[in-house]
């Protein structure tokens, strides 16, 4: 107890409820936004609410809720925060809070509960959340005891943010938050069986530095784990001190300029043939914040096969999961860079290697149709590209439309490319973009979506009417699940079971029936002159942008086969 | 291989899910948990017994174990110098006659017979997995009726010199 407490110190040691407890967490956490979505079990939180001053977003849906907060943490590198009130509340987050865990998000999810009286008793809306979520958070809470809550929320906080970051749940059972206490702001976090490593081993860091020495053919492979450790600076020092080029993955487009010569292009199934073939012949291959996920490697027999292999990961689970790992590192990437960058050691003669790979991506660079009046899907990446001066946050669904968005639009900064990676989860895209501009309201957000993905969460039209938010909505609508129908072209006869759309809702009236100014464009030339006014105001805008529905994603590597097996390969 | 695991937990509700939950995730094959108390309060101790393919499996496995929050230390003990214990209650279909022929197979083993009925009895056994495989294939012939098996428990010797387990029984070796 303070003998003579501040004003402010008052406050806090006052009585208050568990409700008002968590706001007042909430304040000291720095949140600024809320996702969510009231309910009977949150009730009392959202009493404790009405006379916060932290601002709320009401999506339509709690799957708009979380993926907004996912948009929000992965521009930002702040936790999103969720709320959603028990029983479906809570269940209908569970695709988000998956898709969080995979591309390693960080959030904090307050879910309501049931009264502890009543738990276990299949009680009007309880959901067994905690055995539920179980497997796809960081960790989960479940709050028993009131006075536990400021230790929970600060430890919740803790673990969604440091080390790996991932989803962390607090349930909390509507009693619990009820309850008056007074609370202990004081409380410290013990958390004895979690400390992620931060700083390399310095003589994992050495041999690194040997390796890199020795090397004919290095390669960099740079995932998601870059842009989380704040680290482009210093992969670009690293990089251009030994003329090490660099792969990225999807999820780590933005950790390296989209333009530097160093610049391979994305590694994996959609990804060019130069990253791909670097990867499969390098003789040292340094993935830094990358998981090698299937997707990328392609048959793991051919991947890398004559490479020495290092790799710096926060999370020790991830080295030597998928790929024998000679050079372990377990680190913040950031922190590896640094020390690798001043460690004396010899720089590679890179520059035959380097000419080769020029060479291939003169001879095989993306490539699209020419000489076609139709208005392919590239085009719309390309002209989204042009208006916005590649400076725009880009979020994207999933689908074709999400590869050629990859593929095309040549991100130059980090924390400008907001996707589902690992879930790719239809749906995601659009709320991400409300996300990701709540948290930059000045920037241009662009949401580049598919006409199947965007159906699956355009509820939040509704979201951006009532705030305004200038979010573009570019529907690139090939009237397909145009992934779904390029697998059935290749692998299964064209026979297009379920997967064309050739029936739908006029997108147009849709939008302006949310008050949304909204067009349709069919050509490249109308195209133009849209996006021209579009991306000149504030103002959210939907367009339907019609392209041709046989498009598909070149270059491809089909399921089970290696990198160096790519189709589609311009001819 | 198989392997014995030990996971040092704090004894938060919801651990035990998250540890077995993530082991089924991950296609790990438990043949035995157990769980309790430790000298530290609040602390609890878990032993596996897995079947993995290769080195890289355990070593995944315990990398994952070790990302839970609750997970306090784990260690792959099998190579180790190790006491390790299991408990088995075996129910043998006997009547008075060949009560003390099954008196006389057990005794070795230092079992003893915890309950009697006119049909059956039951043996209670405590050692390693091998002595336990013993007595119950020396039982099986006089038709085992239930058979009950805690899984083992176990954690590494005081002093690490002394790598053989000194066997208590005799008949096995
Ligand atoms: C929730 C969900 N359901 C199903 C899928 C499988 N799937 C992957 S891509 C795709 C088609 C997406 O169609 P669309 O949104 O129109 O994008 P396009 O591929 O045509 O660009 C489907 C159905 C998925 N990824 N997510
Ligand atoms: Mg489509």
């Amino acid at each position: 107890m303070r003998a003579k407490a501040k004003p402010e110190a008052e406050a806090i040691t006052t009585e208050m409820t568990g409700a008002e407890v968590l706001i007042h967490s909430l304040k000291k956490e720095n949140v600024e936004v809320l996702f969510g979505y009231p309910g009977g079990a949150v009730l009392p939180i959202y009493d404790a609410l009405y006379r916060s001053p932290i601002k709320h977003i009401l999506s339509k849906h709690e799957q708009g809720s979380i993926h907004a907060a996912e948009g929000y943490a992965r521009v930002s590198g702040k936790p999103g925060v969720v709320i959603a009130t028990s029983g479906p509340g809570a269940t209908n987050l569970v695709t988000g809070i998956t898709d969080a865990m995979m591309d390693s998000l960080p959030l904090v999810i307050f879910t309501g509960q049931v009264a502890s009286t009543v738990i276990g008793t299949d009680a009007f809306q309880e959901a067994d959340i905690m055995g539920i979520t179980a497997p796809i958070t960081k960790h989960n809470y479940q709050v028993r005891d009131v006075q536990d809550l400021p230790r929970i929320i600060k430890e919740a906080f803790h673990i969604a943010s440091t080390g790996r970051p991932g989803p962390v749940l607090v349930d909390i059972p509507k009693d619990v938050a009820n309850k008056t206490i007074s609370p202990d702001y004081d409380s410290t976090i013990h958390l004895p069986g979690y400390q992620p490593t931060f700083s390399p081993n310095i003589l994992q860091i050495k041999k690194l530095a040997d390796a890199v020495g020795q090397a004919k053919k290095p390669v960099i492979l740079a995932g998601a784990g870059i842009l989380h450790a704040n680290a482009g600076k210093e992969l670009l020092t690293f990089t251009e001190k030994n003329k090490i080029p660099v792969v990225n993955t999807l999820l780590g487009l933005g950790s390296y300029p989209g333009q530097h010569p160093l610049f391979l292009g994305m590694g994996g199934m959609h990804g060019t043939y130069t990253a791909n073939m670097a990867l499969y012949e390098c003789d040292l291959l340094i993935s830094i914040g990358a998981r090698f996920d299937d997707r990328l490697t392609g048959n793991l027999a051919h991947f890398a096969k004559n490479a020495v292999v290092a790799h710096i990961d926060v999370d020790p689970a991830e080295i030597g999961k998928n790929v024998p790992t000679q050079i372990p590192i377990v680190s913040d990437a950031r922190e590896a860079l640094r020390k690798l960058v001043d460690v004396d050691s010899e720089t590679p003669d890179t520059e035959e290697w380097r000419s080769q790979l020029t060479e291939n991506s003169k001879n095989y660079p993306l490539w699209k149709k020419t000489n076609t009046d139709e208005f392919l899907p590239q085009q719309v990446v390309e002209l989204v590209h042009e208006y916005t001066k590649g400076d725009a946050i880009i979020t994207t669904d999933v689908g074709q439309h999400q590869m050629w968005a990859a593929q095309y639009y040549a991100f130059t900064d980090a924390n400008r490319w907001v996707t589902s990676g690992g879930l790719g989860t239809m749906g995601f895209g659009f709320p991400a973009a409300v996300g990701a501009q709540l948290a930059f309201p000045d920037q241009t957000v662009v949401a580049l979506t598919g006409d199947g993905g965007f159906q699956m969460t355009l509820q939040e039209l509704s979201t951006l009417q009532e705030l305004n938010l200038p979010v573009k909505v570019v529907i690139m609508n090939n009237h397909t699940l145009g992934m779904v129908r390029q697998w059935q072209e290749a692998f299964y006869e064209k026979r297009y079971s379920h997967s064309l759309l050739p029936v739908q809702p006029d997108f147009v009236k849709l939008g302006e029936a949310y008050g949304i100014k909204s067009y349709k464009v069919t050509t490249q030339e109308e195209a133009r002159g849209v996006f021209e006014e579009a991306f000149s105001h504030r103002d959210p805008v939907l367009i339907d942008c019609r392209v041709s529905g046989k498009e598909n994603v070149y270059p491809m590597i089909a399921p089970g086969k290696g990198l160096h097996q790519m189709i589609g390969v311009k001819p | 291989m198989k392997r014995i695991v030990t996971a040092t937990v704090i004894n938060q509700s919801g651990v035990l899910n998250r540890i077995t939950g993530l082991m089924t995730k991950r296609q790990f094959n438990i043949e035995s948990i157990t769980v309790g108390h430790t000298e530290t309060e609040g602390v609890s101790k878990m032993t596996f017994v897995v079947n993995v393919d290769g080195d890289g499996k355990i070593e995944q496995l315990i990398k994952q174990l070790n990302k839970q929050i609750d997970v306090l230390k784990v260690s792959d003990i099998t190579d180790q110098a190790i006491v390790v214990r299991e408990l088995a209650l075996i129910k043998v279909i006997s009547n008075a006659q060949i009560r003390s022929e099954i008196s006389g197979i057990i005794e070795p083993f230092r079992a003893s017979i915890i309950d009697v009925s006119r049909e059956s009895i039951t043996v209670q056994v405590t050692g390693d997995s091998e002595k336990i495989e013993a007595i119950i294939d020396l039982l099986r012939p006089y038709g085992i009726k239930e058979m009950v098996r805690t899984g083992i428990t176990a954690f590494p010797r005081g002093s690490q010199k002394s790598v053989t387990d000194i066997k208590q029984f005799s008949i096995l070796n």
